[in-house]
């Protein structure tokens, strides 16, 4: 049983006999004039309005791009270029993923100053914190709407208000909250918006931008002028088309797909919650996705669980997907303000509109099982062990997590 | 992660995963910030053999596997002849590891090291 589609999704059947006649039949570059082009020229605008639609966007709004990361760099560095003349300071918060996190770090080495707003326990910004940051500098607010870790939901709405009073660009990374709530580019008062396609049973690879009409950036990839000048490349054709065809289903099941998910969800965690001693729920109860929940369990250590399950037929994760094969402790855990050792006990499970074929009590029946196995073999559990003193320095100078 | 299937052996079927409430010898490695901690229990006899050895681990699957690989090691060993083994010998026993988790091998003979030390020190 496939619980980590946080992480990526199965293409729908429907979505992929959508996007075959592109790779054969019609393999026109859409740029050219002949019947071949014009096909491709026509699938790509109507994927753009499916795009533009499930927004509420208008479709020359819409930009593709190779996905989220690609839409997160061209927005923040896109504006961070066209604005620097005007102020470099950016605001954004200590959640956000590494596409948004790591080019923030880049704009900080050529001289631009960054704020990273503190998320609570509960994963969420405090508006009295933003207002706070905002200086005369600031030229753009990029803050994540849903966490791919933990499913928080940000003040969006909030946010782009007082974005809009300041006359500061706003930039939201909508790549997990896309097709599990409503994300309407009006509603939520954003200039900017990342989607990714294989997040909601779309190819990978393929995403877009949502540019609020008359909000100007510098490209990230000059050449032939395609998408409007700020995208070049020949346009991926059968991933655009497939990734329009998800977001025109994900919007059509939108309010059913929520109700089914946040059911499974809130009946998963009543039951790993009474089962499991020492049991929590990572981030905010309400403000959350409704197909994602991060548990967090006493005196163990992530990834052995993920192996348990994994034995067991159930593929989840300890956070996000990127973060499995580094050793620091997630960034996104840690600002939650836990413990150090808590921050290692964590297991993501996100959900499709598929998973309502699972076994919810064998699952927590085996979650429990797994816990109280590895507590057997943990030296942190039920014991007083003062482990402040243990040294770290011992190890090798190939011990990177030091 | 690409673990080797002794790896996911031992770390399915721990051996000697226990606390021991008789050892002579105690020694607790790692850092529950950097995700793991590791306690080695050792009975040493009288011929300075370790005639019981025990572990018990939080963290990775890494980190479970080199700890149960290394009580399998040293059992039988004396003192001195189990203070040689070292990191590689325990990663090269499970048929290696993935370079990013080298450093659990450390953690389990550092673990073994400061369990002897223990013993020692008890025993002056
Ligand atoms: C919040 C968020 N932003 C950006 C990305 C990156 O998207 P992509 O994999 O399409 O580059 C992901 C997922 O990987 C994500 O979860
Ligand atoms: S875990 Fe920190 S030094 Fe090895």
């Amino acid at each position: 049983m496939y619980l980590d589609n946080s992480a990526t999704t199965q293409v729908s059947e429907e979505v992929f006999e959508e996007m075959k006649p592109y790779f054969t039949e019609e393999f026109g570059n859409p740029s050219t004039l002949y019947k071949y082009g014009r096909e491709s020229k026509k699938a790509l605008n109507q994927a753009r309005q499916r795009v533009a639609d499930a927004i509420n966007a208008k479709p020359e709004e819409i930009i593709f791009t190779s996905g989220g990361s690609e839409s997160d760099n061209l927005a923040i560095k896109g504006i961070a270029f066209k604005l620097a003349k005007k102020g470099k300071h950016i605001i954004t918060t200590e959640i956000e993923h590494p596409a948004v996190t790591e080019t923030l770090h880049f704009l900080e080495s050529l001289d631009f100053k960054v704020t990273y707003l503190p998320v609570y326990e509960n994963g969420i910004i405090k508006i009295e914190d933003l207002k706070e940051a905002i200086t005369d500098e600031t030229i753009l607010i990029t803050v994540m709407h849903a966490n791919n870790e933990i499913g928080t939901v940000q003040p969006i709405e909030e946010i782009g208000k007082i974005a809009k009073e300041h006359g500061i660009k706003f930039h939201t990374d909508a790549v997990q909250s896309f097709g599990k709530i409503e994300v309407d580019v009006e509603k939520l008062n954003v200039d900017l918006l990342s989607l990714s396609s294989h997040k909601l049973n779309g190819p990978k690879g393929v995403g877009a931008i949502y540019i609020r009409k008359g909000t100007r950036l510098v490209p990230l990839i000059h050449g032939g002028g395609q998408e409007r000048g700020i995208r070049a490349g020949t346009e991926n054709v059968p991933g655009i088309v497939g990734f329009g065809k998800a977001c025109e289903l994900a919007s059509q099941q939108l309010e059913e797909h929520y109700e089914k998910l946040s059911s499974i969800r809130d009946e998963l965690i009543e039951k790993v919650l009474s089962t499991v001693p020492e049991a929590y729920v990572n981030g905010d109860r309400e403000q959350r996705l409704p197909n994602l929940v991060n548990f967090r369990f006493k005196a163990i250590e992530g990834e052995s669980l993920i192996l348990l399950l994994d034995a067991k037929g159930y593929q989840a994760s300890t956070g996000s997907a990127c973060s499995s094969n580094k050793l620091e402790a997630s960034p996104v855990l840690t600002a939650l303000g836990l413990d150090p050792v808590d921050v290692h006990g964590s297991l993501r499970i996100s959900l499709a509109p598929e998973s309502d074929t699972f076994d919810i009590d064998e699952f927590v029946g085996i979650i429990a099982e797994s816990v109280a196995r590895l507590r057997e073999m943990s030296p942190l559990w039920n014991q007083e062990l003062d482990y402040d003193g243990v040294m770290c320095s011992k190890h090798g100078d190939d011990c990177r997590m030091c | 992660m690409d673990y080797s299937e002794k790896v996911m052996d031992h770390f399915a079927n721990p051996r000697n995963c226990r606390k021991m409430e008789d050892a002579n010898g105690v020694g607790t490695v790692g850092n529950p910030t950097c995700g793991d901690l590791m306690t080695i229990y050792i009975k040493v006899n009288d011929d300075e053999v370790i005639e019981d050895i025990s572990f018990q681990t939080f963290g990775c699957g890494a980190a479970i596997a080199t700890s149960s690989m290394i009580t399998e090691i040293a059992v039988g060993k004396t003192v001195d002849e189990a203070l040689k083994i070292s990191r590689n010998d325990v990663a090269d026993e499970l048929d290696g590891l993935p370079p990013i988790k080298m450093h659990c091998s450390n953690l389990a003979a550092d673990g073994l090291q400061a369990a002897i030390e223990n013993y020692k020190e008890n025993n002056q």
